[in-house]
């Protein structure tokens, strides 16, 4: 054709740092600490769970309810109107989408007009900036930052006050959080997400809440979700997955849970996009719920026995990572890790990436040259501030210990210059 | 609440929809539902076991490539290979989607701009009108005409006017959407039909987004034709189809667009920002399934020739059982719905207050009144259309034999108060 084919909306966002680097670690068969998605499999009952749907009659494999498989926003309500003390009304409050990647799509294409802003707090999981981009919003960053250099904690990150009130202006439409933090693993407090809502409160924004790791926290950290402040429920959009909840990330069940007059909006959207979800998914993930509001609390819950397992796996790769000279960040939740490059030289003799940042390249020549695949963590900031958070590269501790063993042969090679 | 948390422009309008409307009233387990179309014939086995199987390989319960399962684009590309003629990259000519629907939304949003005109033949799959304003587009209608003499009394009485066809082209037409097999109709466009909307493609340097999802059910006598195999076509038209429609597992929503890579890219982009991936279990099942059936194409073992001829058994019963209520069908020469004129019921609904197209009623008062749910033709048709087409309702006749039964019961005592 001799003129544009392609439609704008799709400009600028064709570039996606896991389709490349997913690609290059399956190139060159690295050992995969990359991509976030567990490399074991999902607990039995789950695994079980689907296997009963999928042998569950004819209508586990036609068209169910478009909003919601009827069992699981049944059980997403009974179980969240627990955790939350707010009654959720399955049918009215609840959307269930293809991961909580599409949630997330659905939320920016109902709310977000051209030229409205929506202030997305820095590190931030890439998709809230060419989301955003695509509806064409206007993103304005806020960046978490050590308050202390060279501090080892996510804790210790924070958000100024001053700054982040300086970024809400007439035209800001949402502010977009993540806790558990994807890369940096920092776990909101009840007084940061307090300072969130009063702004949200004053300004009349809305709040957009990716909580997909919300089972994940250590060290005694609780995970604390926004809605359940007081004049949040009707601003607040929470996002979970059944992917990070159940370990089973290629089953694309995600969800939304919000007041009914947001949700209204997200169906028309939906509707217009895939219009249903899987149905045998959608049961088995019902299924899976219903066990675990039972078993809440208690030792045989998985929402107990995965952070308790991972735990121990975010302690193995520290220390593994401390041995031979890298420092990492203690996260205080998910299952990722960033760890400071700076003090690493390296001469990455490879002109192909001399134009890209320093992460990026080191990436890439850790992927290429060692065999471990990572991710460069400036993908996770605006342009603005990439620079300046160029040296570290994130790693996914939700493996086999005989993966996180495989990495740490090849670091201690490398490291003992070998 | 505020007025700021109102919906985005972008949906503005767009949020009633005939299905959210109809599949509610139409769950009452007493009613004998021929509307939303979906069979409730059980799948072929092999395909539930490779799920079942599938699932229980640790790595198939976790991401895969986002545009499309390995050993899936990998299935397609030879079976579409084989069936056009040519050799398909599975990993630049195609992306695996959300269903049918899913490849339509990436379709729209990647290809179709603000102010693009996009040509929608009717009765339409009604999602098209909202999926292509949604992307900031103009929707320009041109109905399918019952011919006047010469009556078949199938689908194929049914066609396009040539001239009333070429007037809707102009210098901001984007895209022609197509439907063969359609939905509602039944049509199969002929190559003579697909090569004048190819040689206005041409002439105007338009796409084509071909809805091929019923492409494997073709009755007796007919022939699928793919747009895309024509001259000059391949690198203007995107083609889709779908998984719960060829297998019977209108659950598992897996559907695939096929295309050039200039075209298919931008596709990508769409999903690499809206979903990102599709289930993976679901994925190598389907993929299971078109390597056990790429082998038998042809034979009367593939389900592609089985299914089929197993629905033109309903199709005509169906036909039959209607003929005799007093209802006028059009014989589908495809897909798995049939378009009933009920004129010559002379039902009087003038009781009914609202106000809504004769079909509408029709299907309320039937629903209500005879247990029997259809859906109402003019759902598929833009305003000035409607009322050429409010004397249509649409049954569906991929139902098991009980279904047809219940069916035949009611349309038996049909004239009995």
């Amino acid at each position: 054709m001799s003129r544009r084919i392609h439609a704008r909306r799709t400009e600028g966002i064709d570039k996606n740092v896991w389709v490349e680097f997913t690609q290059l670690a399956a190139d060159y068969k690295a050992v995969n600490l990359g991509q976030g998605f567990p490399d074991f499999s999902p607990p039995k009952f789950v695994q079980e769970a689907f296997c009963d749907a999928v042998n569950g009659g004819a209508q586990m494999h036609q068209y169910t309810r478009a909003f919601g498989h009827p069992r699981l926003v049944q059980s997403l309500a009974t179980f969240f109107s627990r955790v939350t003390g707010h009654e959720i009304d399955p049918l009215e409050d609840v959307l269930v989408t293809v991961g909580a990647y599409q949630a997330l799509f659905c939320a920016f294409q109902a709310l977000i007009d051209e030229g409205d802003e929506v202030i997305i707090v820095e590190p931030f999981f890439d998709c809230y900036q060419t989301m955003v981009k695509m509806v064409g919003g206007k993103e304005v960053y806020v960046p978490l930052r050590p308050k202390v250099e060279g501090s080892l904690s996510s804790a210790d990150w924070t958000l100024s006050a001053e700054e982040l009130a300086s970024k809400f202006t007439p035209r800001t439409k949402a502010i977009v959080i993540n806790t558990p933090n994807n890369p940096l693993g920092k776990v909101y407090k009840t007084e940061e997400l307090q300072m969130i809502a009063d702004l949200c409160i004053k300004h009349d924004v809305l709040c957009i809440s990716d909580e997909v790791y919300e089972w994940l926290t250590y060290d005694g950290n609780k995970h604390v979700k926004i809605a359940s402040l007081p004049g949040m429920w009707e601003r607040t959009i929470t996002i979970g997955s059944g992917g990070k909840t159940f370990s089973a990330t290629g089953w694309k069940v995600g969800w939304v849970i919000s007041s009914g007059h947001i949700i209204k909006h997200m169906k028309t959207i939906f509707q217009n996009c895939v219009y249903h979800c899987p149905t045998a998914a959608q049961e088995a993930v019902a299924r899976a719920f219903e066990r675990e509001y039972e078993l809440f609390g208690s030792p045989e819950s998985y929402f107990q026995q995965l952070p308790a397992m991972l735990h121990h796996r975010r302690g193995k790769l520290a220390s593994c990572l401390q041995s031979v000279g890298l420092q990492p960040i203690m996260p205080e939740g998910g299952y990722f890790m960033i760890v400071d490059i700076s003090s690493v030289k390296v001469d990455f003799n490879d002109d192909s990436t001399k134009d890209e940042s320093y992460d990026y390249r080191f990436v890439k020549w850790l992927t290429k040259e060692k065999g471990l695949a990572t991710i460069p963590v400036s993908a996770f900031y605006s342009p603005e501030h990439a620079k300046e958070f160029d040296k570290y590269i994130r790693f996914c501790f939700v493996k086999e210990e005989a993966t996180l063993d495989a990495a740490e042969q090849i670091l201690r090679k490398w490291r003992q210059g070998k | 609440m505020t007025s700021r948390h109102k919906n985005s422009k972008r949906i503005e309008g767009l949020d009633k929809n005939v299905w959210v409307a109809f599949t509610s009233v139409a769950a009452d387990p007493s009613i004998v539902n021929l509307g939303q179309g979906f069979p409730d014939i059980p799948p072929p086995s092999y395909v539930k076991e490779a799920l079942a199987e599938a699932s229980s390989v640790d790595r198939m319960n976790q991401y895969t490539r986002g545009f499309g399962h390995p050993s899936l684009v990998k299935a397609l590309s030879q079976v579409y290979g084989k069936v056009c003629g040519r050799q398909i990259d599975p990993f630049k000519e195609i992306l695996v989607t959300v269903g049918g629907y899913g490849s339509l939304f990436s379709t729209m949003q990647g290809l179709v701009d603000e102010g693009d005109e996009v040509i929608i033949i009717e009765p339409f799959f009604d999602c098209y009108v909202p999926m292509v304003r949604m992307a900031g587009g103009k929707p320009v209608l041109i109905p399918l005409r019952l011919k006047s003499g010469n009556k078949t009394g199938t689908s194929a009485d049914w066609f396009l006017d040539p001239e009333e066809l070429s007037s809707k082209f102009n210098s901001k037409t984007k895209a022609i959407i197509i439907n063969t097999p359609n939905n509602p109709i039944g049509k199969i466009f002929s190559r003579d039909e697909l090569q004048m909307i190819a040689d206005l493609c041409i002439k105007h340097d338009t796409l084509c987004f071909s809805d091929e999802v019923y492409e494997w059910l073709i009755y007796r006598g007919h022939q699928h034709v793919k747009i895309a195999t024509l001259p000059g076509m391949w690198d203007r038209t995107i083609t889709i189809g779908s998984a719960g429609k060829t297998f019977s597992v209108t659950g598992w929503k897996l559907g695939w667009s096929v295309g050039p890579e200039h075209l298919i890219k931008h596709l990508q982009t769409v999903m690499q920002n809206t979903m990102h991936s599709c289930p993976t279990p679901l994925q190598e099942a389907v993929a299971h399934g078109f390597q056990r059936n790429l082998e038998l194409m042809g034979q009367p073992e593939c389900y592609f020739s089985s299914l089929p001829e197993e629905l033109e058994l309903k199709r005509d019963r169906m036909a039959a059982i209607l003929q005799e209520a007093g209802m006028t069908p059009f014989i589908p020469e495809g897909g798995y719905f049939m378009l009933v004129d009920v004129t010559s019921l002379n039902q009087d609904l003038s009781h009914m207050e609202e106000d809504e197209a004769y079909d509408y009623k029709f299907v309320k008062w039937m629903i209500k009144e005879k247990k029997l749910a259809a859906i109402p033709v003019t759902a598929f048709v833009g305003e000035e259309s409607k009322k050429h087409f409010e004397k249509y309702i649409r049954l569906c006749f991929i139902k098991q034999d009980s279904t047809l039964d219940a069916a035949e019961a009611i349309l038996k005592n049909w004239r009995k108060v």
